[in-house]
């Protein structure tokens, strides 16, 4: 079987898919993007390689087992395991280079036992957060999740040492975060299969109510099968593992593509990445909506995938998704917090500006009026929707089926509004199509171009030789 | 509620109302009536009065209206108003109306009246070039040639031919209107307490969308009730608010300056209804002639005129003087280019005079006054401290 | 693609080199050799008349696309925000109060004269008059002659917009001259300068014909600013241009015969990828960089709207000797800006077509309402009308704050793949 990479490097996350030679997707990666674009691709790919063995491994243990639940939930729990063990690898290392770090200061003695107890409570806390909730399986990033768990912790801690912590931190977590760590596949497999079974072990002896009962049934049966299902993993996984996984052709596209370690063949705009990808998904498709972290994107094709027309934001990146970061900071909320909170709203508050800088201004004055967070983040999430309406506006309106993809799409109040606003202005019979994976399209498209080696010369250096 | 308080409501109702209900009713009410949209600044409405029309001021969609497809038609450097204007052609709004006059204001405007022939909006759309020669023989005979292409224009859509007595019954109704306004001006200069800034800046807006006959009589009523006490006089201070002929003002930003500790005492808002000076010959033989002459000889200053022989900066301090203003605030439309163009001028001018000034740019959907309510507030207190000192 | 990189310079560019310094070395001894000195605008310039008078003309707007050229407007932008400028208005104008308050150093490091007449002859754009009523009371007392070019608002030029101009021709603005330049108005040498103007004409408007050559043998934007560099400053109307262009031509003609391609900075380009046509002036503050995205990529412009803001010769004007102030009139008020915006639109489609363009860019500058303003729905009503592919990308003239490569040159990527995408469509099609 012949492989095909696409790699999006977002300006706020990298993605990386990886499609088969019939098209299909079999594997998909995604990292923060960081100073080091380089790195971001890297990681992005990795976690795009390991999403395909176990892709192969499910193809390998077969349909008639996938079927059964509690083999879904078996593979759900060990892929979850499996991010665990790369973050438990990952903080291990960011815990010996705090632990370093602290040593350089004065007040030593007392600061780094403290921070040695801190960053165990929260590997121990974190594993839960693992085990029980399902980390692994949310997408989120090594530098987030400490981040967040370690601010948490320093809320609680003396604040005598707020300052120093922050700083051993912050000299810490770029290091760390940008090292390269090969996995030996086989091994996590071993691993995780281990740590599952001890869990579900615990879980079943563990009291009643903290397992719902129709988990429950699942459990007993994994646990009741769990030689057997291991034992028949195990016979596929050396196969898995040993598999070389060829990457025959590979497309970079998105905002830090020029700085992709690509050969200049191989990279591609992410208008024509986004809109292939999402062509290929929803082939209906004729007018695709992208709003990602520092553009918006709208874009027309045709019925091959085809790009006739886009238009792209102006200089100003008001509208985009930095600027719901931006919100998220001014309300102190998370990205992800933001939609459901939004959802809530009775109203929208009217925003005027989408400029980052008067905004803020507005949303501190409002809310010193008395006006409700929600509604004056359903304004804020309007006012950003309108933004992008005026784009497709611009390029010709929303024909047949419309595709909202890129990162902002996953926020439930901007999907909403962009719904509200294409039945509104161009018929309630127009089909409107989010995919839950809308982020990785314009890797999708990538992969494809790849795949088909439909060739879109960008190359400077190439031609000139010529 | 007194009878201004009734009259500015009803005012209200009608410059807020983007469907322009009231003058549709006119139109509909007789055959062969036209409805001439006109943008800002100056427009000689009579003309359009004369030919069994009215002429409705369009002054963009202000905060009343959520624009997208507007914004699909200009980048985001240009100002605000053009986008709302497009919006409510674009969505139906200006149905009905038979055609557009565009002023000569500045390119976005000239612009404009393109973009509505491109997208046929209307049955006409001129831009209206004003002279920027004023001799009779020279900018008079163009000027004149202008109104008379708009004549033929409505001529083509309702076949009446203007004939000299109504052009003349049209100038001595404008006339009154004009002179209603400066009474009333003048009543403020010396009374600003009895009509706020915002109650004449409702009533004036709404002239814009109404026959001029019914206009005149809210007007006579305003004249009586603050001929008569109204409202408290407070400690503010006197200003001119300059810069806003074109795009206009949230409502919300005239009462913030009010309620900062201003008194509005002249304004540049709807300055094309108080464009000629004194009243036009309403006997003439030759009335386009003398509404040429009118504009030739009598108009106020503006952004959008050519000025060198009489500057405007120098009209403008006058203009503060004569009504005992304590200072002007320069308050212009972001990216509008005339009268950003004149802020640096009028600001040398008002230092050399010791005129006090402050400057600053909203857009007419501005959602958020508290930084420039603060900068007025902070102006007015400083005149205050300012005269205590040297009394 | 792209280019070879031997850069010669060919002869006309020599040429034009001399023709430049001379004219600054006149104006900066204007004074000692008693030449009376006027300001005025490029669109719709009166240059004949100026030299009817022996006057020499200065060119605001020239001064400030040169001092973006050399990386100076920067400051000068800043310094007249400084003085109460807003950062949101035209920054010719801001760059030129900028670099008066500093000295009036020209581009080239001598000052500039001061004006003995202000001709303010505004065509096309609204911002001139304010500008000169800001340069009138930087020179308190000098004298102002204003020509109104009315607007083609109704897509043609009437007998009374023509009569009205030839009027304050006549009574405005040669009085005026003759009183600053102390000379009679001299009708027959006003009609001997504007033969010559018309032989110009003739001569550049075949220059511009030549991208419908396949491959193009010039680009008509970035070598067209050139291109036009003497005709729209001063030289119209003169022998010198007329054996200038000649020149030109001549050279132009033989790369056609040789099959050969535009000229670029880094030498020949080799092979013509993509014929395009763009509405928008360029910018000056990178202009080497914004024209290396192009030439990188085997883009060629074959036709631009810029090139036309001088006067719009393809369409038949010519300055007529046999009626001196008329021709004037039609001049001014046939340059690209003062067209409406339907004429501007057929104009677009006439060259798309007629040059066989691939691609229709717009360059939208932040500063120029006068071209920015209706560009988008412009673009709509092309692509609509000829289903041509369009691109869109803004930046400003001389503000260096305003340009942003990688923006620029991520809109350009995804354009130019579009028109191969759609070439390759076409194809296979």
């Amino acid at each position: 079987m012949k492989y095909y990479l696409g790699i999006d490097l977002g300006s706020t996350t990298s993605k990386a898919v990886i499609v088969n030679e019939h098209s299909v997707v079999v594997g998909r990666g995604i990292t923060n993007t960081r100073a080091n674009y380089e790195i971001a691709a890297e990681i992005a790919k990795q976690q795009a390689i390991y999403n395909a063995r176990f892709t192969l491994l499910k193809e390998k243990v077969g349909k008639h087992l996938l079927s059964k639940k509690e083999y879904q939930k078996f593979f759900n729990d060990l892929e979850n395991v499996f991010q665990y063990l790369q973050f438990k690898n990952r903080f291990e290392k960011l815990t010996h280079e705090m632990i370093r770090q602290s040593e350089q200061y004065k007040e030593k003695k007392e600061l780094t036992p403290i921070l040695t107890q801190l960053l165990k409570d929260m590997e121990k806390e974190l594993y839960k957060k693992y085990l029980h909730e399902n980390l692994g399986n949310k997408n989120h990033f090594f530098r987030d999740i400490v981040s967040e768990k370690y601010n948490e912790k320093l809320d609680q801690c003396d604040k005598k040492y707020f300052e120093t912590l922050m700083n051993v931190f912050d000299k810490s977590i770029n290091p760390v975060e940008n090292e390269i760590v090969e996995y030996d596949f086989q091994q996590l497999i071993h691993e995780g299969t281990n740590i599952l079974k001890e869990h579900y072990h615990e879980l079943l002896n563990s009291d009643i109510d903290e397992i719902a009962s129709d988990f429950r049934s699942e459990l007993e049966l994994l646990s009741g099968n769990y030689n057997e299902l291991k034992e028949d993993l195990l016979s596929h996984i050396e196969n898995i593992a040993k598999e070389n996984i060829v990457i025959e052709n590979m497309v970079g596209t998105g905002y830090g593509r020029a700085l992709l370690p690509f050969p200049q063949e191989c990279i591609r705009s992410e208008i024509l990445c986004h809109a292939f990808g999402a062509h290929a998904i929803f082939p209906k498709t004729r007018t695709v909506l992208d709003i990602g972290g520092q553009d918006t994107k709208a874009i027309q094709v045709d019925e091959y995938g085809m790009v006739t027309s886009f238009h792209m934001n102006d200089r100003c990146a008001a509208g985009c998704g930095r600027y719901l970061g931006y919100i998220a900071n001014e309300f102190g909320l998370s990205l992800n917090e933001l939609g459901p909170l939004t959802l809530q709203a009775k109203r929208e508050t009217n925003i005027c500006s989408t400029c980052t800088v008067f905004a803020g201004a507005e949303v501190r004055e409002l809310l010193n009026m008395g006006e409700k967070k929600e509604n004056i983040l359903a304004g804020l999430h309007k006012a950003i929707v309108t933004r992008a309406m005026s784009l497709i506006a611009r390029s010709g309106g929303a024909r047949n089926e419309f595709t909202f993809t890129g990162g902002v799409a996953r926020n439930q109040a901007i999907v909403k509004y962009v719904s509200e606003f294409i039945h509104n202005n161009y018929g309630k019979d127009i089909t409107i199509n989010i995919h839950t994976d809308s982020i990785f399209m314009g890797a999708l498209g990538g992969a494809l171009f790849a795949q088909k080696n439909i060739k879109v010369e960008l190359d400077t250096k190439k031609a000139k030789a010529s | 509620m007194d009878k201004i308080e009734k009259i500015v409501e009803q005012c209200k109702d009608i410059l807020c109302d983007i469907n322009y209900t009231v003058p549709k009713q006119w139109k509909n009410k007789e055959k062969n009536r036209v409805l001439v949209g006109y943008l800002p600044i100056y427009f000689p409405r009579e003309i359009v009065w004369a030919a069994n029309g009215l002429a409705v001021g369009i002054m963009g969609a202000g905060d009343f209206k959520q624009v997208v497809k507007g914004d699909a038609y200009y980048q985001s450097y240009i100002c605000h108003m053009p986008r709302g204007i497009i919006d409510l052609a674009l969505d139906g709004h200006l149905n009905d109306f038979d055609g557009f006059v565009f002023p000569s204001i500045c390119d976005v405007i000239r612009n404009l009246s393109g973009i509505f022939q491109v997208e046929k909006i209307g049955k006409f759309s001129k831009y209206l070039d004003y002279p920027q020669n004023f001799n009779k023989e020279i900018g008079g005979k163009f000027y004149k040639s202008e109104l008379e292409d708009i004549l033929e224009k409505i001529y083509q859509i309702n076949k009446i031919h203007v004939e000299k007595d109504q052009l003349n019954e049209a100038i001595r109704l404008y006339n009154i209107n004009r002179r209603y306004l400066r009474i009333i001006y003048d009543i403020r200069e010396t009374y600003p307490w009895r009509l706020s800034a915002y109650e004449l800046y409702v009533i004036v807006r709404a002239g814009l969308s109404m026959p001029v006959n019914e206009h005149n009589q809210l007007l006579e009523i305003v004249i009586e009730e603050i001929n008569k006490e109204r409202g408290v006089p407070m400690d503010n201070i006197r200003v001119i608010v300059w810069g806003a002929f074109c795009e206009q003002m949230p409502l919300n930003l005239i009462k913030s300056i009010e309620s900062a500790g201003c008194y509005i005492i002249d304004d540049d808002f709807f300055i094309g209804s108080r464009w000629i000076t004194k009243d036009i010959d309403d006997h003439s033989n030759d009335p386009l002639n003398a509404l040429t002459e009118a504009f030739l000889n009598n108009s106020t200053f503006s952004s959008s005129v050519y000025d060198v022989d009489n500057p405007k900066e120098k009209r403008l301090v006058e203009l503060a003087k004569q009504r005992k203003a304590d200072g002007i605030i320069f308050a212009s439309p972001s990216f509008c280019d005339p009268a950003l163009l004149d802020t640096p001028l009028c600001q040398k001018h008002c230092e050399k005079n010791n005129m006090k000034y402050i400057s600053f740019q909203f857009s007419e959907n501005t959602g958020q006054f508290k930084v420039i309510k603060e900068q007025v507030g902070a102006f007015s207190d400083s005149i205050k401290l300012w005269e205590d000192i040297t009394v | 693609m792209s280019t070879t990189k031997e850069v010669k310079k060919d002869k006309s560019m020599l040429l034009q080199k001399e023709m430049i310094a001379k004219q600054f070395h006149d104006l900066t001894t204007a004074k000692e050799q008693g030449k009376k000195v006027v300001y005025t605008f490029v669109p719709g310039n009166l240059s004949e008349l100026i030299h009817t008078f022996d006057m020499i003309p200065v060119y605001p707007e020239i001064n400030a696309l040169q001092s973006g050229m050399r990386k100076k407007s920067g400051s000068f932008i800043k310094d007249a925000e400084k003085i109460g400028y807003s950062e949101d208005i035209c920054t010719y104008v801001k760059c030129d109060v900028g670099m008066m308050i500093n000295g009036n150093i020209g581009p080239y490091g001598e000052k500039i004269p001061p004006p003995d007449l202000l001709l303010l002859s505004y065509t096309g754009c609204f911002t001139f008059m304010k500008w000169f009523e800001n340069l009138e009371r930087l020179y308190p007392g000098v004298p102002v002659a204003m020509l109104h070019t009315p607007y083609q608002e109704g897509g043609k030029i009437t007998p009374e917009m023509t009569e009205y101009m030839v009027k304050q021709l006549k009574d405005e603005v040669i009085p005026k001259m003759e009183k600053v330049s102390g000379k009679k108005y001299d009708e027959g040498k006003l009609k001997q300068i504007l033969s010559y103007a018309k032989e110009t004409q003739e001569l550049i408007n075949q220059i511009f014909e030549t991208p419908k050559h396949i491959p193009s043998p010039i680009d008509a934007y970035f070598a067209g600013v050139y291109y036009i560099g003497p005709i729209n400053t001063g030289f119209r109307g003169t022998p010198e241009a007329v054996e200038y262009y000649k020149l030109l031509l001549e050279e132009i003609q033989e790369r056609i015969k040789l099959g050969l391609g535009p000229v670029t900075p880094e030498g020949e380009m080799t092979e013509e990828k993509f014929r395009l046509v763009v509405e928008g002036p360029p910018n000056w503050t990178s202009f080497r960089e914004f024209w290396k995205l192009f030439y990188d990529m085997g883009a060629v412009i074959v036709a631009s709207s810029y090139t036309k803001v001088g006067g719009l010769y393809d369409l038949g004007f010519r300055h007529n000797p046999d009626k001196p102030l008329e021709s004037l009139a039609e001049y001014c008020m046939n340059c690209y800006t003062n067209f409406n915006l339907p004429q501007r639109i057929e104009i677009l489609k006439k060259y798309i077509k007629e040059y066989k363009a691939d691609g229709f860019l717009v360059h939208s500058i932040k500063s120029c309402n006068s071209f920015s303003a209706g560009q988008l729905a412009m673009m709509r009503k092309i692509e609509n009308d000829l289903g041509i592919p369009v691109g869109f990308i803004e930046s400003d003239l001389v503000d260096p704050r305003y340009f942003s490569y990688s923006n620029i040159k991520n809109r350009l990527e995804s354009f130019f793949q579009m028109l191969h995408q759609r070439k390759i469509m076409n194809i296979k099609n």
